[in-house]
C-alpha cells in the first residue's frame, strides 16, 4: 500500500462506513476492511480495476466521482475518500459537495501544482510544467483542474468546509515536515490531504 | 430441415422429474388459488448442519432445473455446468446449490401442462396469468420445504436476475446476497415488442387450436419454432453472428438444387438460416407453447419500480443484501444501461452494491459462455460475501 493511503487511513476511525472513490486496485478499501473493520466500499471508472476488484471479493461498482455520487442518500457515510483524483474531475466543486453530503468526513489529496518545481519551470522554460507528479503533455492530460494548497483552502472557506487535518506530502507519499506553514507547504508539498467536514456539527 | 410437428413434449415418454408436492397450493396475485403447488427442482453439494450455505439459482425463460449435471430430456450437459460444480465458481464441495423449474414452466412444476383439479383436465391455454412474485413465491415454499431459512445467495441471468432481484425485494431478510446477471428491474418496451412476436407466430400456426393443441394431438411446432428463431437473434449480437457465420453459404445434399430444376429464390441456404431453424426445431421437442406464453407473459409485467410508488429504489431500502450486478457490453437485449439503471437505485437505497460491465461481443447469451472476467467476479463475489457471513455469524 501506497504511504499517502497508508496515512488516509490512520485518519479513518475503526468500523466506520466509507466510500473510497476512485477506489484503484481496490488496496485502501481491503486494508481499511481487514485491518479497521470498516464497511468499505470503492467507486472505480476503470473496468478492470473494477473487475479485479470484484474478483477480490471487494464491493466496488463501476462509475465516477462526477455523476454517481449524487444518487447516495445524505450521511450514507462516515468518510468519502477522493484520493489524487480532484483534478480530473469535470466539477471539483460539486463533487466535494457530494461528498460532504453523503458523508460526515471527506478525505481529498491531490498534486500540488504550487510547488516549487512548477513555479520555476513555467518561469524559466515558459512551458507547460512537466514532473515525475505531472507527467503528461497539455493535451493529453486527464488533470484538467489543477489547484494548489492555497486554492483549496480558499475553496474550503468558501463553501464552509471546516479543515480538521492537513498535511504536505511528498511523491513517495511520505509526510514532509512543513506541517506548521502553509506558504511553506504550498511552495515545497507536492502532494497536499486534507480531512473535512461541513460546518456547524 | 423444417420445422414441422415432431414427436416431443406433446406426445413423448412422460419423464418423471424430481419434485415436491405441496398440497397448501400458492395464492397467485391474480387471486387464483392454484393447488397442488408442484416444484421441481435439483440439488447438488450438502447442505451445511447450520443451514447457511444454499445458493438458489435462478434460470432463464427456457431454462430448467438440470443446472450442472445432464438433462434428461435433452441429453445435454446442464446449463451452466461450466459454473457449477466441484471447485466451479458456484462450488459445490462448499454450497449447497437448488434449482428449481419455475412455476409456469414444463419441466415438471406446475405449469400449463398439470391437471386442474376443478376439470380434472390439464390446464392448457386457461392456465392463470403468474407474475415474477408468483414464481419466487413458489421457489420460496420449495427452500421452506428444504428446510433452509435465509439464503446464502440467489444467482440468476437474464429472467434468472429479475428472480433474484425479487427475491431481494420480497423476501430481503431470506437473502444474503444477490447476483442479478444480464438482467433488468423491468422489461422494456422493446422486449415486450420482441415476446409479442413470438407470441403471435404460435397464434398463428394452424395447430395452435386456441391452446388446446395437445386434445387434437399436435404442437403449434411451426410457431414456437418462429418465436424461438427469433428470439435466438436476439440472444447473440451482430458481431458475432457475424464471426459465427457471416455470409457463408451451405453446401450440402439438404440444399442442392437438382440439376433438372429451375433456378430457385431459395436454392442455397446462408450458414445463419440454418443455425436458427435448428435452434427452432430442437427448441419445440423439449418446451411447451403455453409454458412459453404464460412466461413470457411474467416477463412483461415485471417492474419492479412501478410496482413501490415509481422509485426502484423502494423495495431495497434498509435492505441488508449485497448485491453484485453483472452486464456484459454488447447485451443490447439488457443493456448495461438498465443495469446501470438498477444500480443506481440500490444506491439510492444505500444497498451493498457492486457493479460489472464485462467486455463481450457475445451479446446477451455471453453470461451461459466462457468468460473469464464473469468466471473471477462470480467466484470474488461469493468469496467476499460468504467471508462478511461468517463475520456476522461470529458476531452473534
Amino acid at each position: 500500500m501506497r504511504v499517502d493511503q497508508r496515512l488516509i487511513a490512520e485518519m479513518i476511525a475503526p468500523r466506520a462506513r466509507v466510500l473510497d472513490v476512485g477506489s484503484g486496485d481496490g488496496t485502501l478499501i481491503d486494508y481499511l476492511y481487514r485491518t479497521r473493520s470498516c464497511d468499505a466500499r470503492g467507486i472505480e471508472i476503470d473496468m478492470q480495476n473494477v473487475t479485479q476488484s470484484v474478483a477480490h471479493g471487494l464491493p466496488v461498482m463501476h462509475g465516477d466521482a462526477d455523476h454517481d455520487l449524487a444518487d447516495y442518500p445524505d450521511d450514507t457515510f462516515d468518510y468519502v475518500v477522493l484520493q489524487r483524483t480532484l483534478q480530473a474531475v469535470e466539477r471539483p466543486r460539486e463533487v466535494l459537495r457530494q461528498m460532504l453530503r453523503i458523508g460526515r468526513h471527506a478525505i481529498v489529496s491531490f498534486p500540488n501544482f504550487g510547488h516549487w518545481r512548477l513555479r520555476l519551470q513555467l518561469l524559466t522554460t515558459g512551458r507547460m510544467p512537466m514532473t515525475p507528479v505531472w507527467n503528461t503533455p497539455w493535451y493529453s492530460t486527464p488533470n484538467i483542474h489543477p489547484c494548489t494548497i492555497r486554492d483549496f483552502l480558499l475553496l474550503c472557506e468558501e463553501e464552509g468546509y471546516v479543515i480538521q487535518q492537513w498535511l504536505a506530502i511528498d511523491e513517495d507519499g511520505a509526510r514532509a515536515p512543513w506541517r506548521r506553514s502553509i506558504r511553506l507547504a504550498n511552495l515545497f508539498g507536492e502532494q497536499a490531504m486534507f480531512l473535512l467536514r461541513r460546518a456547524g456539527h | 430441415m423444417d420445422i414441422s410437428a415432431s414427436p416431443g413434449i406433446a406426445d413423448g415418454p412422460v419423464y418423471t422429474h424430481q419434485a415436491v408436492r405441496l398440497d397448501s397450493g400458492l395464492d397467485l396475485e391474480c387471486g387464483v388459488h392454484l393447488a397442488p403447488l408442484e416444484v421441481a427442482y435439483r440439488t447438488y453439494g450438502t447442505l451445511s448442519p447450520a443451514r447457511d450455505n444454499a445458493i438458489l439459482v435462478c434460470h432463464a425463460l427456457t431454462g430448467d432445473q438440470y443446472l450442472a449435471e445432464r438433462n434428461p430430456l435433452t441429453g445435454k450437459p446442464g446449463w451452466w455446468s461450466r459454473m457449477v460444480g466441484p471447485g466451479l465458481p458456484i462450488d459445490t464441495d462448499r454450497y449447497f446449490v437448488v434449482c428449481s423449474n419455475v412455476l409456469g414452466g414444463c419441466m415438471g412444476t406446475t405449469g400449463p401442462r398439470s391437471i386442474c383439479t376443478e376439470t380434472g383436465k390439464a390446464w392448457d391455454s386457461e392456465f392463470p396469468p403468474i407474475t415474477m412474485h408468483d414464481i419466487v413465491a413458489a421457489q420460496a415454499k420449495l427452500i421452506d420445504h428444504l428446510g433452509v431459512g435465509r439464503l446464502f445467495a440467489v444467482i440468476g441471468g437474464s429472467m434468472g436476475g429479475m428472480q433474484a432481484l425479487t427475491w431481494a425485494a420480497d423476501f430481503p431478510d431470506r437473502v444474503f446476497a444477490a447476483m442479478p446477471i444480464a438482467t433488468s428491474p423491468f422489461h422494456s418496451a422493446q422486449n415486450i415488442a420482441f415476446n409479442e412476436v413470438s407470441r403471435q407466430a404460435i397464434f398463428a400456426d394452424p395447430d395452435w387450436h386456441d391452446g388446446h393443441y395437445r386434445d387434437f394431438g399436435a404442437i403449434p411446432a411451426r410457431g414456437l419454432g418462429v418465436a424461438r428463431m427469433m428470439a435466438h437473434i436476439t440472444y447473440l449480437s451482430e458481431e458475432a453472428l457475424s464471426r459465427k457465420f457471416g455470409r457463408r453459404v451451405r453446401h450440402d445434399a439438404a440444399t442442392a438444387v437438382p440439376a433438372s430444376s429451375s433456378p430457385s429464390l431459395f436454392g442455397e441456404m446462408f450458414e445463419v438460416e440454418s443455425y436458427l431453424r435448428h435452434q427452432g426445431s430442437s427448441f419445440v421437442r423439449r418446451f411447451d407453447a403455453n409454458s412459453y406464453l404464460t412466461i413470457t407473459r411474467a416477463m412483461d409485467y415485471f417492474d419492479l419500480a412501478a410496482e413501490h410508488d415509481g422509485d426502484l429504489a423502494n423495495p431495497f431500502r434498509k435492505s441488508q443484501t449485497r448485491f453484485c450486478v453483472v452486464s456484459f457490453s454488447s447485451d443490447w437485449l439488457f443493456p448495461t444501461s438498465q443495469s446501470r439503471l438498477l444500480v443506481r437505485a440500490l444506491n439510492r437505497a444505500g444497498a451493498n452494491v457492486s457493479f460489472v460491465e464485462i467486455e463481450s461481443d457475445r451479446g446477451h447469451d455471453a453470461f451461459l459462455l466462457e468468460e473469464p472476467d464473469f468466471d473471477r467476479t462470480i467466484r470474488g463475489f461469493i468469496a467476499g460475501a460468504a467471508e462478511h457471513a461468517a463475520l456476522k455469524a461470529g458476531e452473534r
